[in-house]
C-alpha cells in the first residue's frame, strides 16, 4: 500500500505543476483541503474579533474600542463566522474530502462546478475584506441585515450583502454537487441503508441547501435594490412592510442553522461507533431523524419573530413546530449515548470532543426550547440568553464537531499523526473556557442585558468580568489545539491507513489517499457499522 | 458540466438548479401574495395601466420560441443539424423580440411617470408605489432571465455548429432548453399577476 502515490504527487487534471495544480484542479480532496485553509483563515480571523468584543465588554464603559467599532464588529463577526465558517466548514472541507471515498466512487458528479463553488467562496471572501474599506465600512447591521436600519445606515450595506448572496451560491451548487453525487455516483453495491451517517447527514444538508438558499438570495437582492433604486417594498411610509422582510430572511435562516449543525451530527456519528467497536444505536433512526430535522427545520422560521406583532395564531403554530424538530434532534442524542453504553470505549481526542459536543449540544438544545416557548421567549428575547443558546449549539455543537473532525480524519488527509497529549490539554481548556464564557451569558440574559449593547448597568459587571475570563481561556485552547495540529507537519509521525479501527470505506484506503481514492472497485459492507472484522483483527 | 457519460446525472443536477431558481422567483411571488392581500383595490387598478396587448403578444412570442427549442432538439435527435440551427435561431429571434417589446413597455411607463419615486407618483396612494415596485422587479429580474436564457441558446447554437452538440451528446443543448422553459414558465405567472388582474 505505502508504494501508491497519493493524492498529493498527483496533480488532476494531469500535467499541472506548482500552484496551478492546486489552483485549476478537480480533485474533490484537493479542493477540501483548499476549503480547510480558507476556512481555517476566516475562523481565526472571526475568533479574534469575537475575542475583542469580548474585551470590550469586560468593563463597563469603553475599554477599548468606540461604539461604531463595537457595532461593525459584532456584524462582522457573525457574517464571517455565519457564512463563511459555520455554513461551509463541515460539508466544503470534510464533505468534499470525504463524500466521495464514503460512497466507494472517485470523485463528485461535477468536479468542475465543484472548483467553481470554491473560487465563489473565495470571491465572496474578498468582496467581504472590500467592503470593510469602502463606502462607510462594514454593516453596523449585525448579520441579519434587518430592514429598516439596513436600508437606512451609511456603512457599506450593498456589498456585503452581495457578498453573502455570492457566498450563497457556492453553498447551493455544493449541496447541488452533493445531492447529484450520492443518487449517480454511489458506489453500484450501495444501497441506501448502507450509506454512511456522515454521508446522510450530508444528503439531508444538501437539500435544506438547495431548497431554502434561493429564498435568501431573492431577500440579499431586494436589499441591494431597496438601496441602489429605493423602491419602498420594505419601507412602511411607502406601502411596504418590514415584517415581510423578516420573514423572508429567517425563511433561510432557520433552516441555515439546520445546514449549519446536521453535518456535525454526522460527524459525532461516525466518531461515537468507532471509539464504542460497536454497531451505532439506531442507523435507521438516526437517518430518518435527519430528513426528520430538515423537514420540520424548514417550517418553523417565525420563532424569531415573536415579538414582532405576528397574530396569536402563528405564534401558537411556530412554536408547536419548534417543538417538533426537538424529537428527531433528541433522538439522536439518545443513539449516540445508547451506542456508548456496554461499549468497549478507547479513549482519543476524536472522541473527547464528540462526547463534550453531545454535552455542549443538549445545553443548546434545551435552552432553545425555552426560546421556542412563546412565554419564556418574550422575557428573554434580544437578551444575551440568545447568544449564549446560539453559541451553545453552533460553537458548542457545530464548532466542537469541527474540532473533532479535524482530529479525526487529520491522519487520513494528512497521512500524519497529532501529539495526543496537547489534544487533551487544548480540548479541556477549550471546553472550561466555553463554560466560564457562555454560562454567565445565560444568567446575565435572565437578569435582563440586551444582546448587540456597547456598555451597561452595574448589576450586570461581574458576569460579563467572568465572561471575559472564559473568553480568554477559550481562545488560548483554540489556539493550543490549532497549534498542535500544525505541529504535525514538522514532527511528521507517520498515521497508518486505519489508525482508529474505523469500518467505512475511507479507512480501507491508504493515508492520504490515492487520486482515484480506491485501486479496485471496494466491497461494501451489508452494514456501515459492522465491527466484527476490525475486531477480529486486533 | 460534462459528468462523464451519465447523462441522467447532468439532467438531475440541471433540475435541482430550475428548482432553485422556481425558489428564487418564489419569494418574489411571496411577496407578491402578501402585498395582494393587503392592497387588493390598488393591484386591481393599477393592473389596468400595462399593456394587455403587449403582454399577451410577449406570452405568444415566449411560446412559439419554447415549441421551437423543444422542436430543435427532437431535430439534432433526428440528426438534422441545419434544420436544429434555424429552429434555436428562430428562438432567439422571439427572445430578442420579447426584450424589444419590454423596452417601448417600460420605456411608455418612464415616459408617463410611472415609476417608484417618480415626481407624478409622489403622494400616489401606497398600494400603487408598491405595485409598480413589484413589477418593475419582477418583471426586471424575468429580463435578466431571458437574456441568460439567450445566452445559453446562443452558446448551444455554435455548439452545435461546431458539432460539438451532436445527436449522441445533447446535454448542454437539453439543459439549455430546460433553462428557456423555466424562462417561458415563470411569464406564464408573471403575466396573469400583473396584466389580469380583474
Amino acid at each position: 500500500m505505502a508504494t501508491t502515490p497519493s493524492f498529493f504527487e498527483t496533480p488532476a487534471p494531469a500535467g499541472l505543476t506548482g500552484i496551478k495544480a492546486w489552483l485549476l484542479t478537480h480533485d474533490h480532496k484537493r479542493l477540501g483541503l483548499m476549503y480547510l485553509w480558507a476556512v481555517l483563515f476566516w475562523f481565526a480571523l472571526a475568533l479574534v474579533i469575537g475575542l475583542l468584543l469580548r474585551l470590550e465588554l469586560m468593563t463597563m464603559g469603553r475599554t477599548i474600542m468606540s461604539a461604531g467599532v463595537y457595532n461593525s464588529a459584532f456584524t462582522l463577526h457573525g457574517v464571517i463566522m455565519i457564512f463563511l465558517f459555520v455554513i461551509p466548514g463541515i460539508p466544503a472541507i470534510f464533505g468534499n474530502f470525504f463524500l466521495p471515498i464514503q460512497l466507494g466512487t472517485d470523485d463528485v458528479f461535477f468536479p468542475r462546478l465543484n472548483l467553481l463553488s470554491w473560487y465563489l467562496y473565495i470571491l465572496g471572501g474578498l468582496l467581504a475584506i472590500v467592503s470593510l474599506f469602502t463606502a462607510g465600512g462594514f454593516p453596523d447591521t449585525g448579520w441579519t441585515f434587518y430592514v429598516p436600519f439596513s436600508i437606512g445606515t451609511k456603512h457599506n450595506v450593498p456589498m456585503t450583502v452581495f457578498a453573502a448572496f455570492i457566498l450563497g451560491m457556492s453553498s447551493m451548487l455544493t449541496g447541488l454537487n452533493f445531492i447529484t453525487t450520492v443518487h449517480r455516483k454511489r458506489s453500484p453495491n450501495m444501497g441506501w441503508m448502507q450509506i454512511p451517517l456522515f454521508t446522510w447527514s450530508l444528503y439531508a444538508t444538501a437539500w435544506v441547501q438547495v431548497l431554502a438558499t434561493p429564498v435568501i438570495s431573492i431577500t440579499l437582492l431586494l436589499v441591494i435594490a431597496e438601496r441602489l433604486l429605493n423602491i419602498g417594498l420594505f419601507d412602511p411610509g411607502r406601502g411596504g412592510d418590514p415584517i415581510l422582510y423578516q420573514h423572508l430572511f429567517w425563511m433561510y435562516s432557520h433552516p441555515a442553522v439546520y445546514v449549519m449543525i446536521l453535518p456535525g451530527m454526522g460527524v459525532v456519528s461516525e466518531i461515537i461507533p468507532t471509539f464504542s467497536r460497536k454497531a451505532i444505536f439506531g442507523y435507521k433512526a438516526i437517518v430518518f431523524s435527519s430528513m426528520g430535522i430538515a423537514i420540520a427545520g424548514s417550517l418553523v422560521w417565525a420563532h424569531h419573530m415573536y415579538t414582532s406583532g405576528m397574530s396569536d395564531t402563528a405564534i401558537f403554530v411556530f412554536s408547536l413546530l419548534t417543538f417538533l424538530v426537538a424529537i428527531p434532534t433528541a433522538v439522536k442524542v439518545f443513539s449516540w449515548v445508547s451506542t456508548l453504553y456496554k461499549a468497549s470505549i478507547e479513549m482519543s481526542p476524536p472522541l473527547l470532543y464528540a462526547l463534550i459536543f453531545i454535552y455542549l449540544f443538549s445545553v443548546g438544545g434545551l435552552t432553545g426550547l425555552v426560546l421556542g416557548a412563546a412565554g419564556p421567549d418574550i422575557h428573554v428575547h434580544d437578551t444575551h440568553f440568545v447568544v449564549a443558546h446560539f453559541h451553545f449549539t453552533m460553537f458548542g455543537g457545530t464548532g466542537f464537531a469541527f474540532f473533532a473532525a479535524l482530529h479525526f480524519w487529520w491522519p487520513k488527509m494528512f497521512g500524519i499523526m497529532y501529539n495526543f497529549r496537547r489534544a487533551y490539554i487544548a480540548a479541556t481548556l477549550t471546553t472550561v473556557g466555553f463554560l466560564f464564557h457562555y454560562v454567565p451569558m445565560f444568567i446575565l440574559g435572565m437578569m435582563g442585558m440586551p444582546r448587540r449593547s456597547y456598555d451597561y448597568l452595574p448589576q450586570f459587571a461581574q458576569g460579563n468580568a467572568l465572561a471575559t475570563v472564559g473568553g480568554i481561556l477559550l481562545f488560548t485552547g483554540i489556539a493550543l489545539m490549532l497549534v498542535n495540529l500544525l505541529l504535525s507537519f514538522r514532527s511528521r509521525i507517520a498515521a497508518p491507513a486505519n489508525p482508529w479501527g474505523g469500518c467505512t470505506l475511507e479507512w480501507t484506503v491508504p493515508s492520504p489517499p490515492p487520486l482515484h481514492n480506491f485501486l479496485r472497485q471496494p466491497d461494501i459492507q451489508d452494514y456501515p457499522y459492522d465491527f466484527t472484522e476490525i475486531l477480529r483483527k486486533s | 458540466m460534462a459528468g462523464g457519460h451519465d447523462q441522467t446525472g447532468s439532467r438531475i443536477g440541471m433540475w435541482l438548479f430550475l428548482y432553485t431558481e422556481i425558489i428564487l422567483f418564489g419569494g418574489l411571488f411571496v411577496l407578491y401574495a402578501a402585498y395582494f392581500h393587503e392592497y387588493p383595490r390598488a393591484f386591481a387598478e393599477n393592473g389596468r395601466e400595462l399593456n394587455r396587448v403587449i403582454g399577451a403578444a410577449n406570452t405568444v412570442l415566449l411560446l412559439i420560441s419554447s415549441f421551437t427549442v423543444a422542436a430543435s432538439l427532437t431535430a439534432l435527435r433526428q440528426r438534422a443539424q441545419r434544420l436544429c440551427m434555424g429552429l434555436l435561431a428562430v428562438s432567439l429571434g422571439c427572445g430578442a423580440l420579447f426584450l424589444v417589446n419590454k423596452y417601448f413597455e417600460w420605456g411608455h411607463k418612464f415616459a408617463v411617470g410611472l415609476y417608484p419615486n417618480s415626481p407624478a407618483m409622489a403622494g400616489a396612494p401606497a398600494g400603487k408605489n408598491i405595485f409598480f415596485g413589484l413589477y418593475y422587479v419582477i418583471t426586471g429580474l424575468h429580463g435578466l432571465h431571458v437574456l441568460i436564457g439567450m445566452s445559453l441558446l446562443a452558446l448551444s447554437l455554435v455548439l452545435v455548429h461546431r458539432q460539438r452538440i451532436t445527436a449522441d451528446r445533447v446535454t448542454i443543448l437539453e439543459n439549455s432548453g430546460l433553462y428557456w422553459h423555466l424562462v417561458d414558465l415563470i411569464w406564464i405567472f408573471v403575466f396573469p399577476l400583473f396584466y389580469l388582474i380583474l
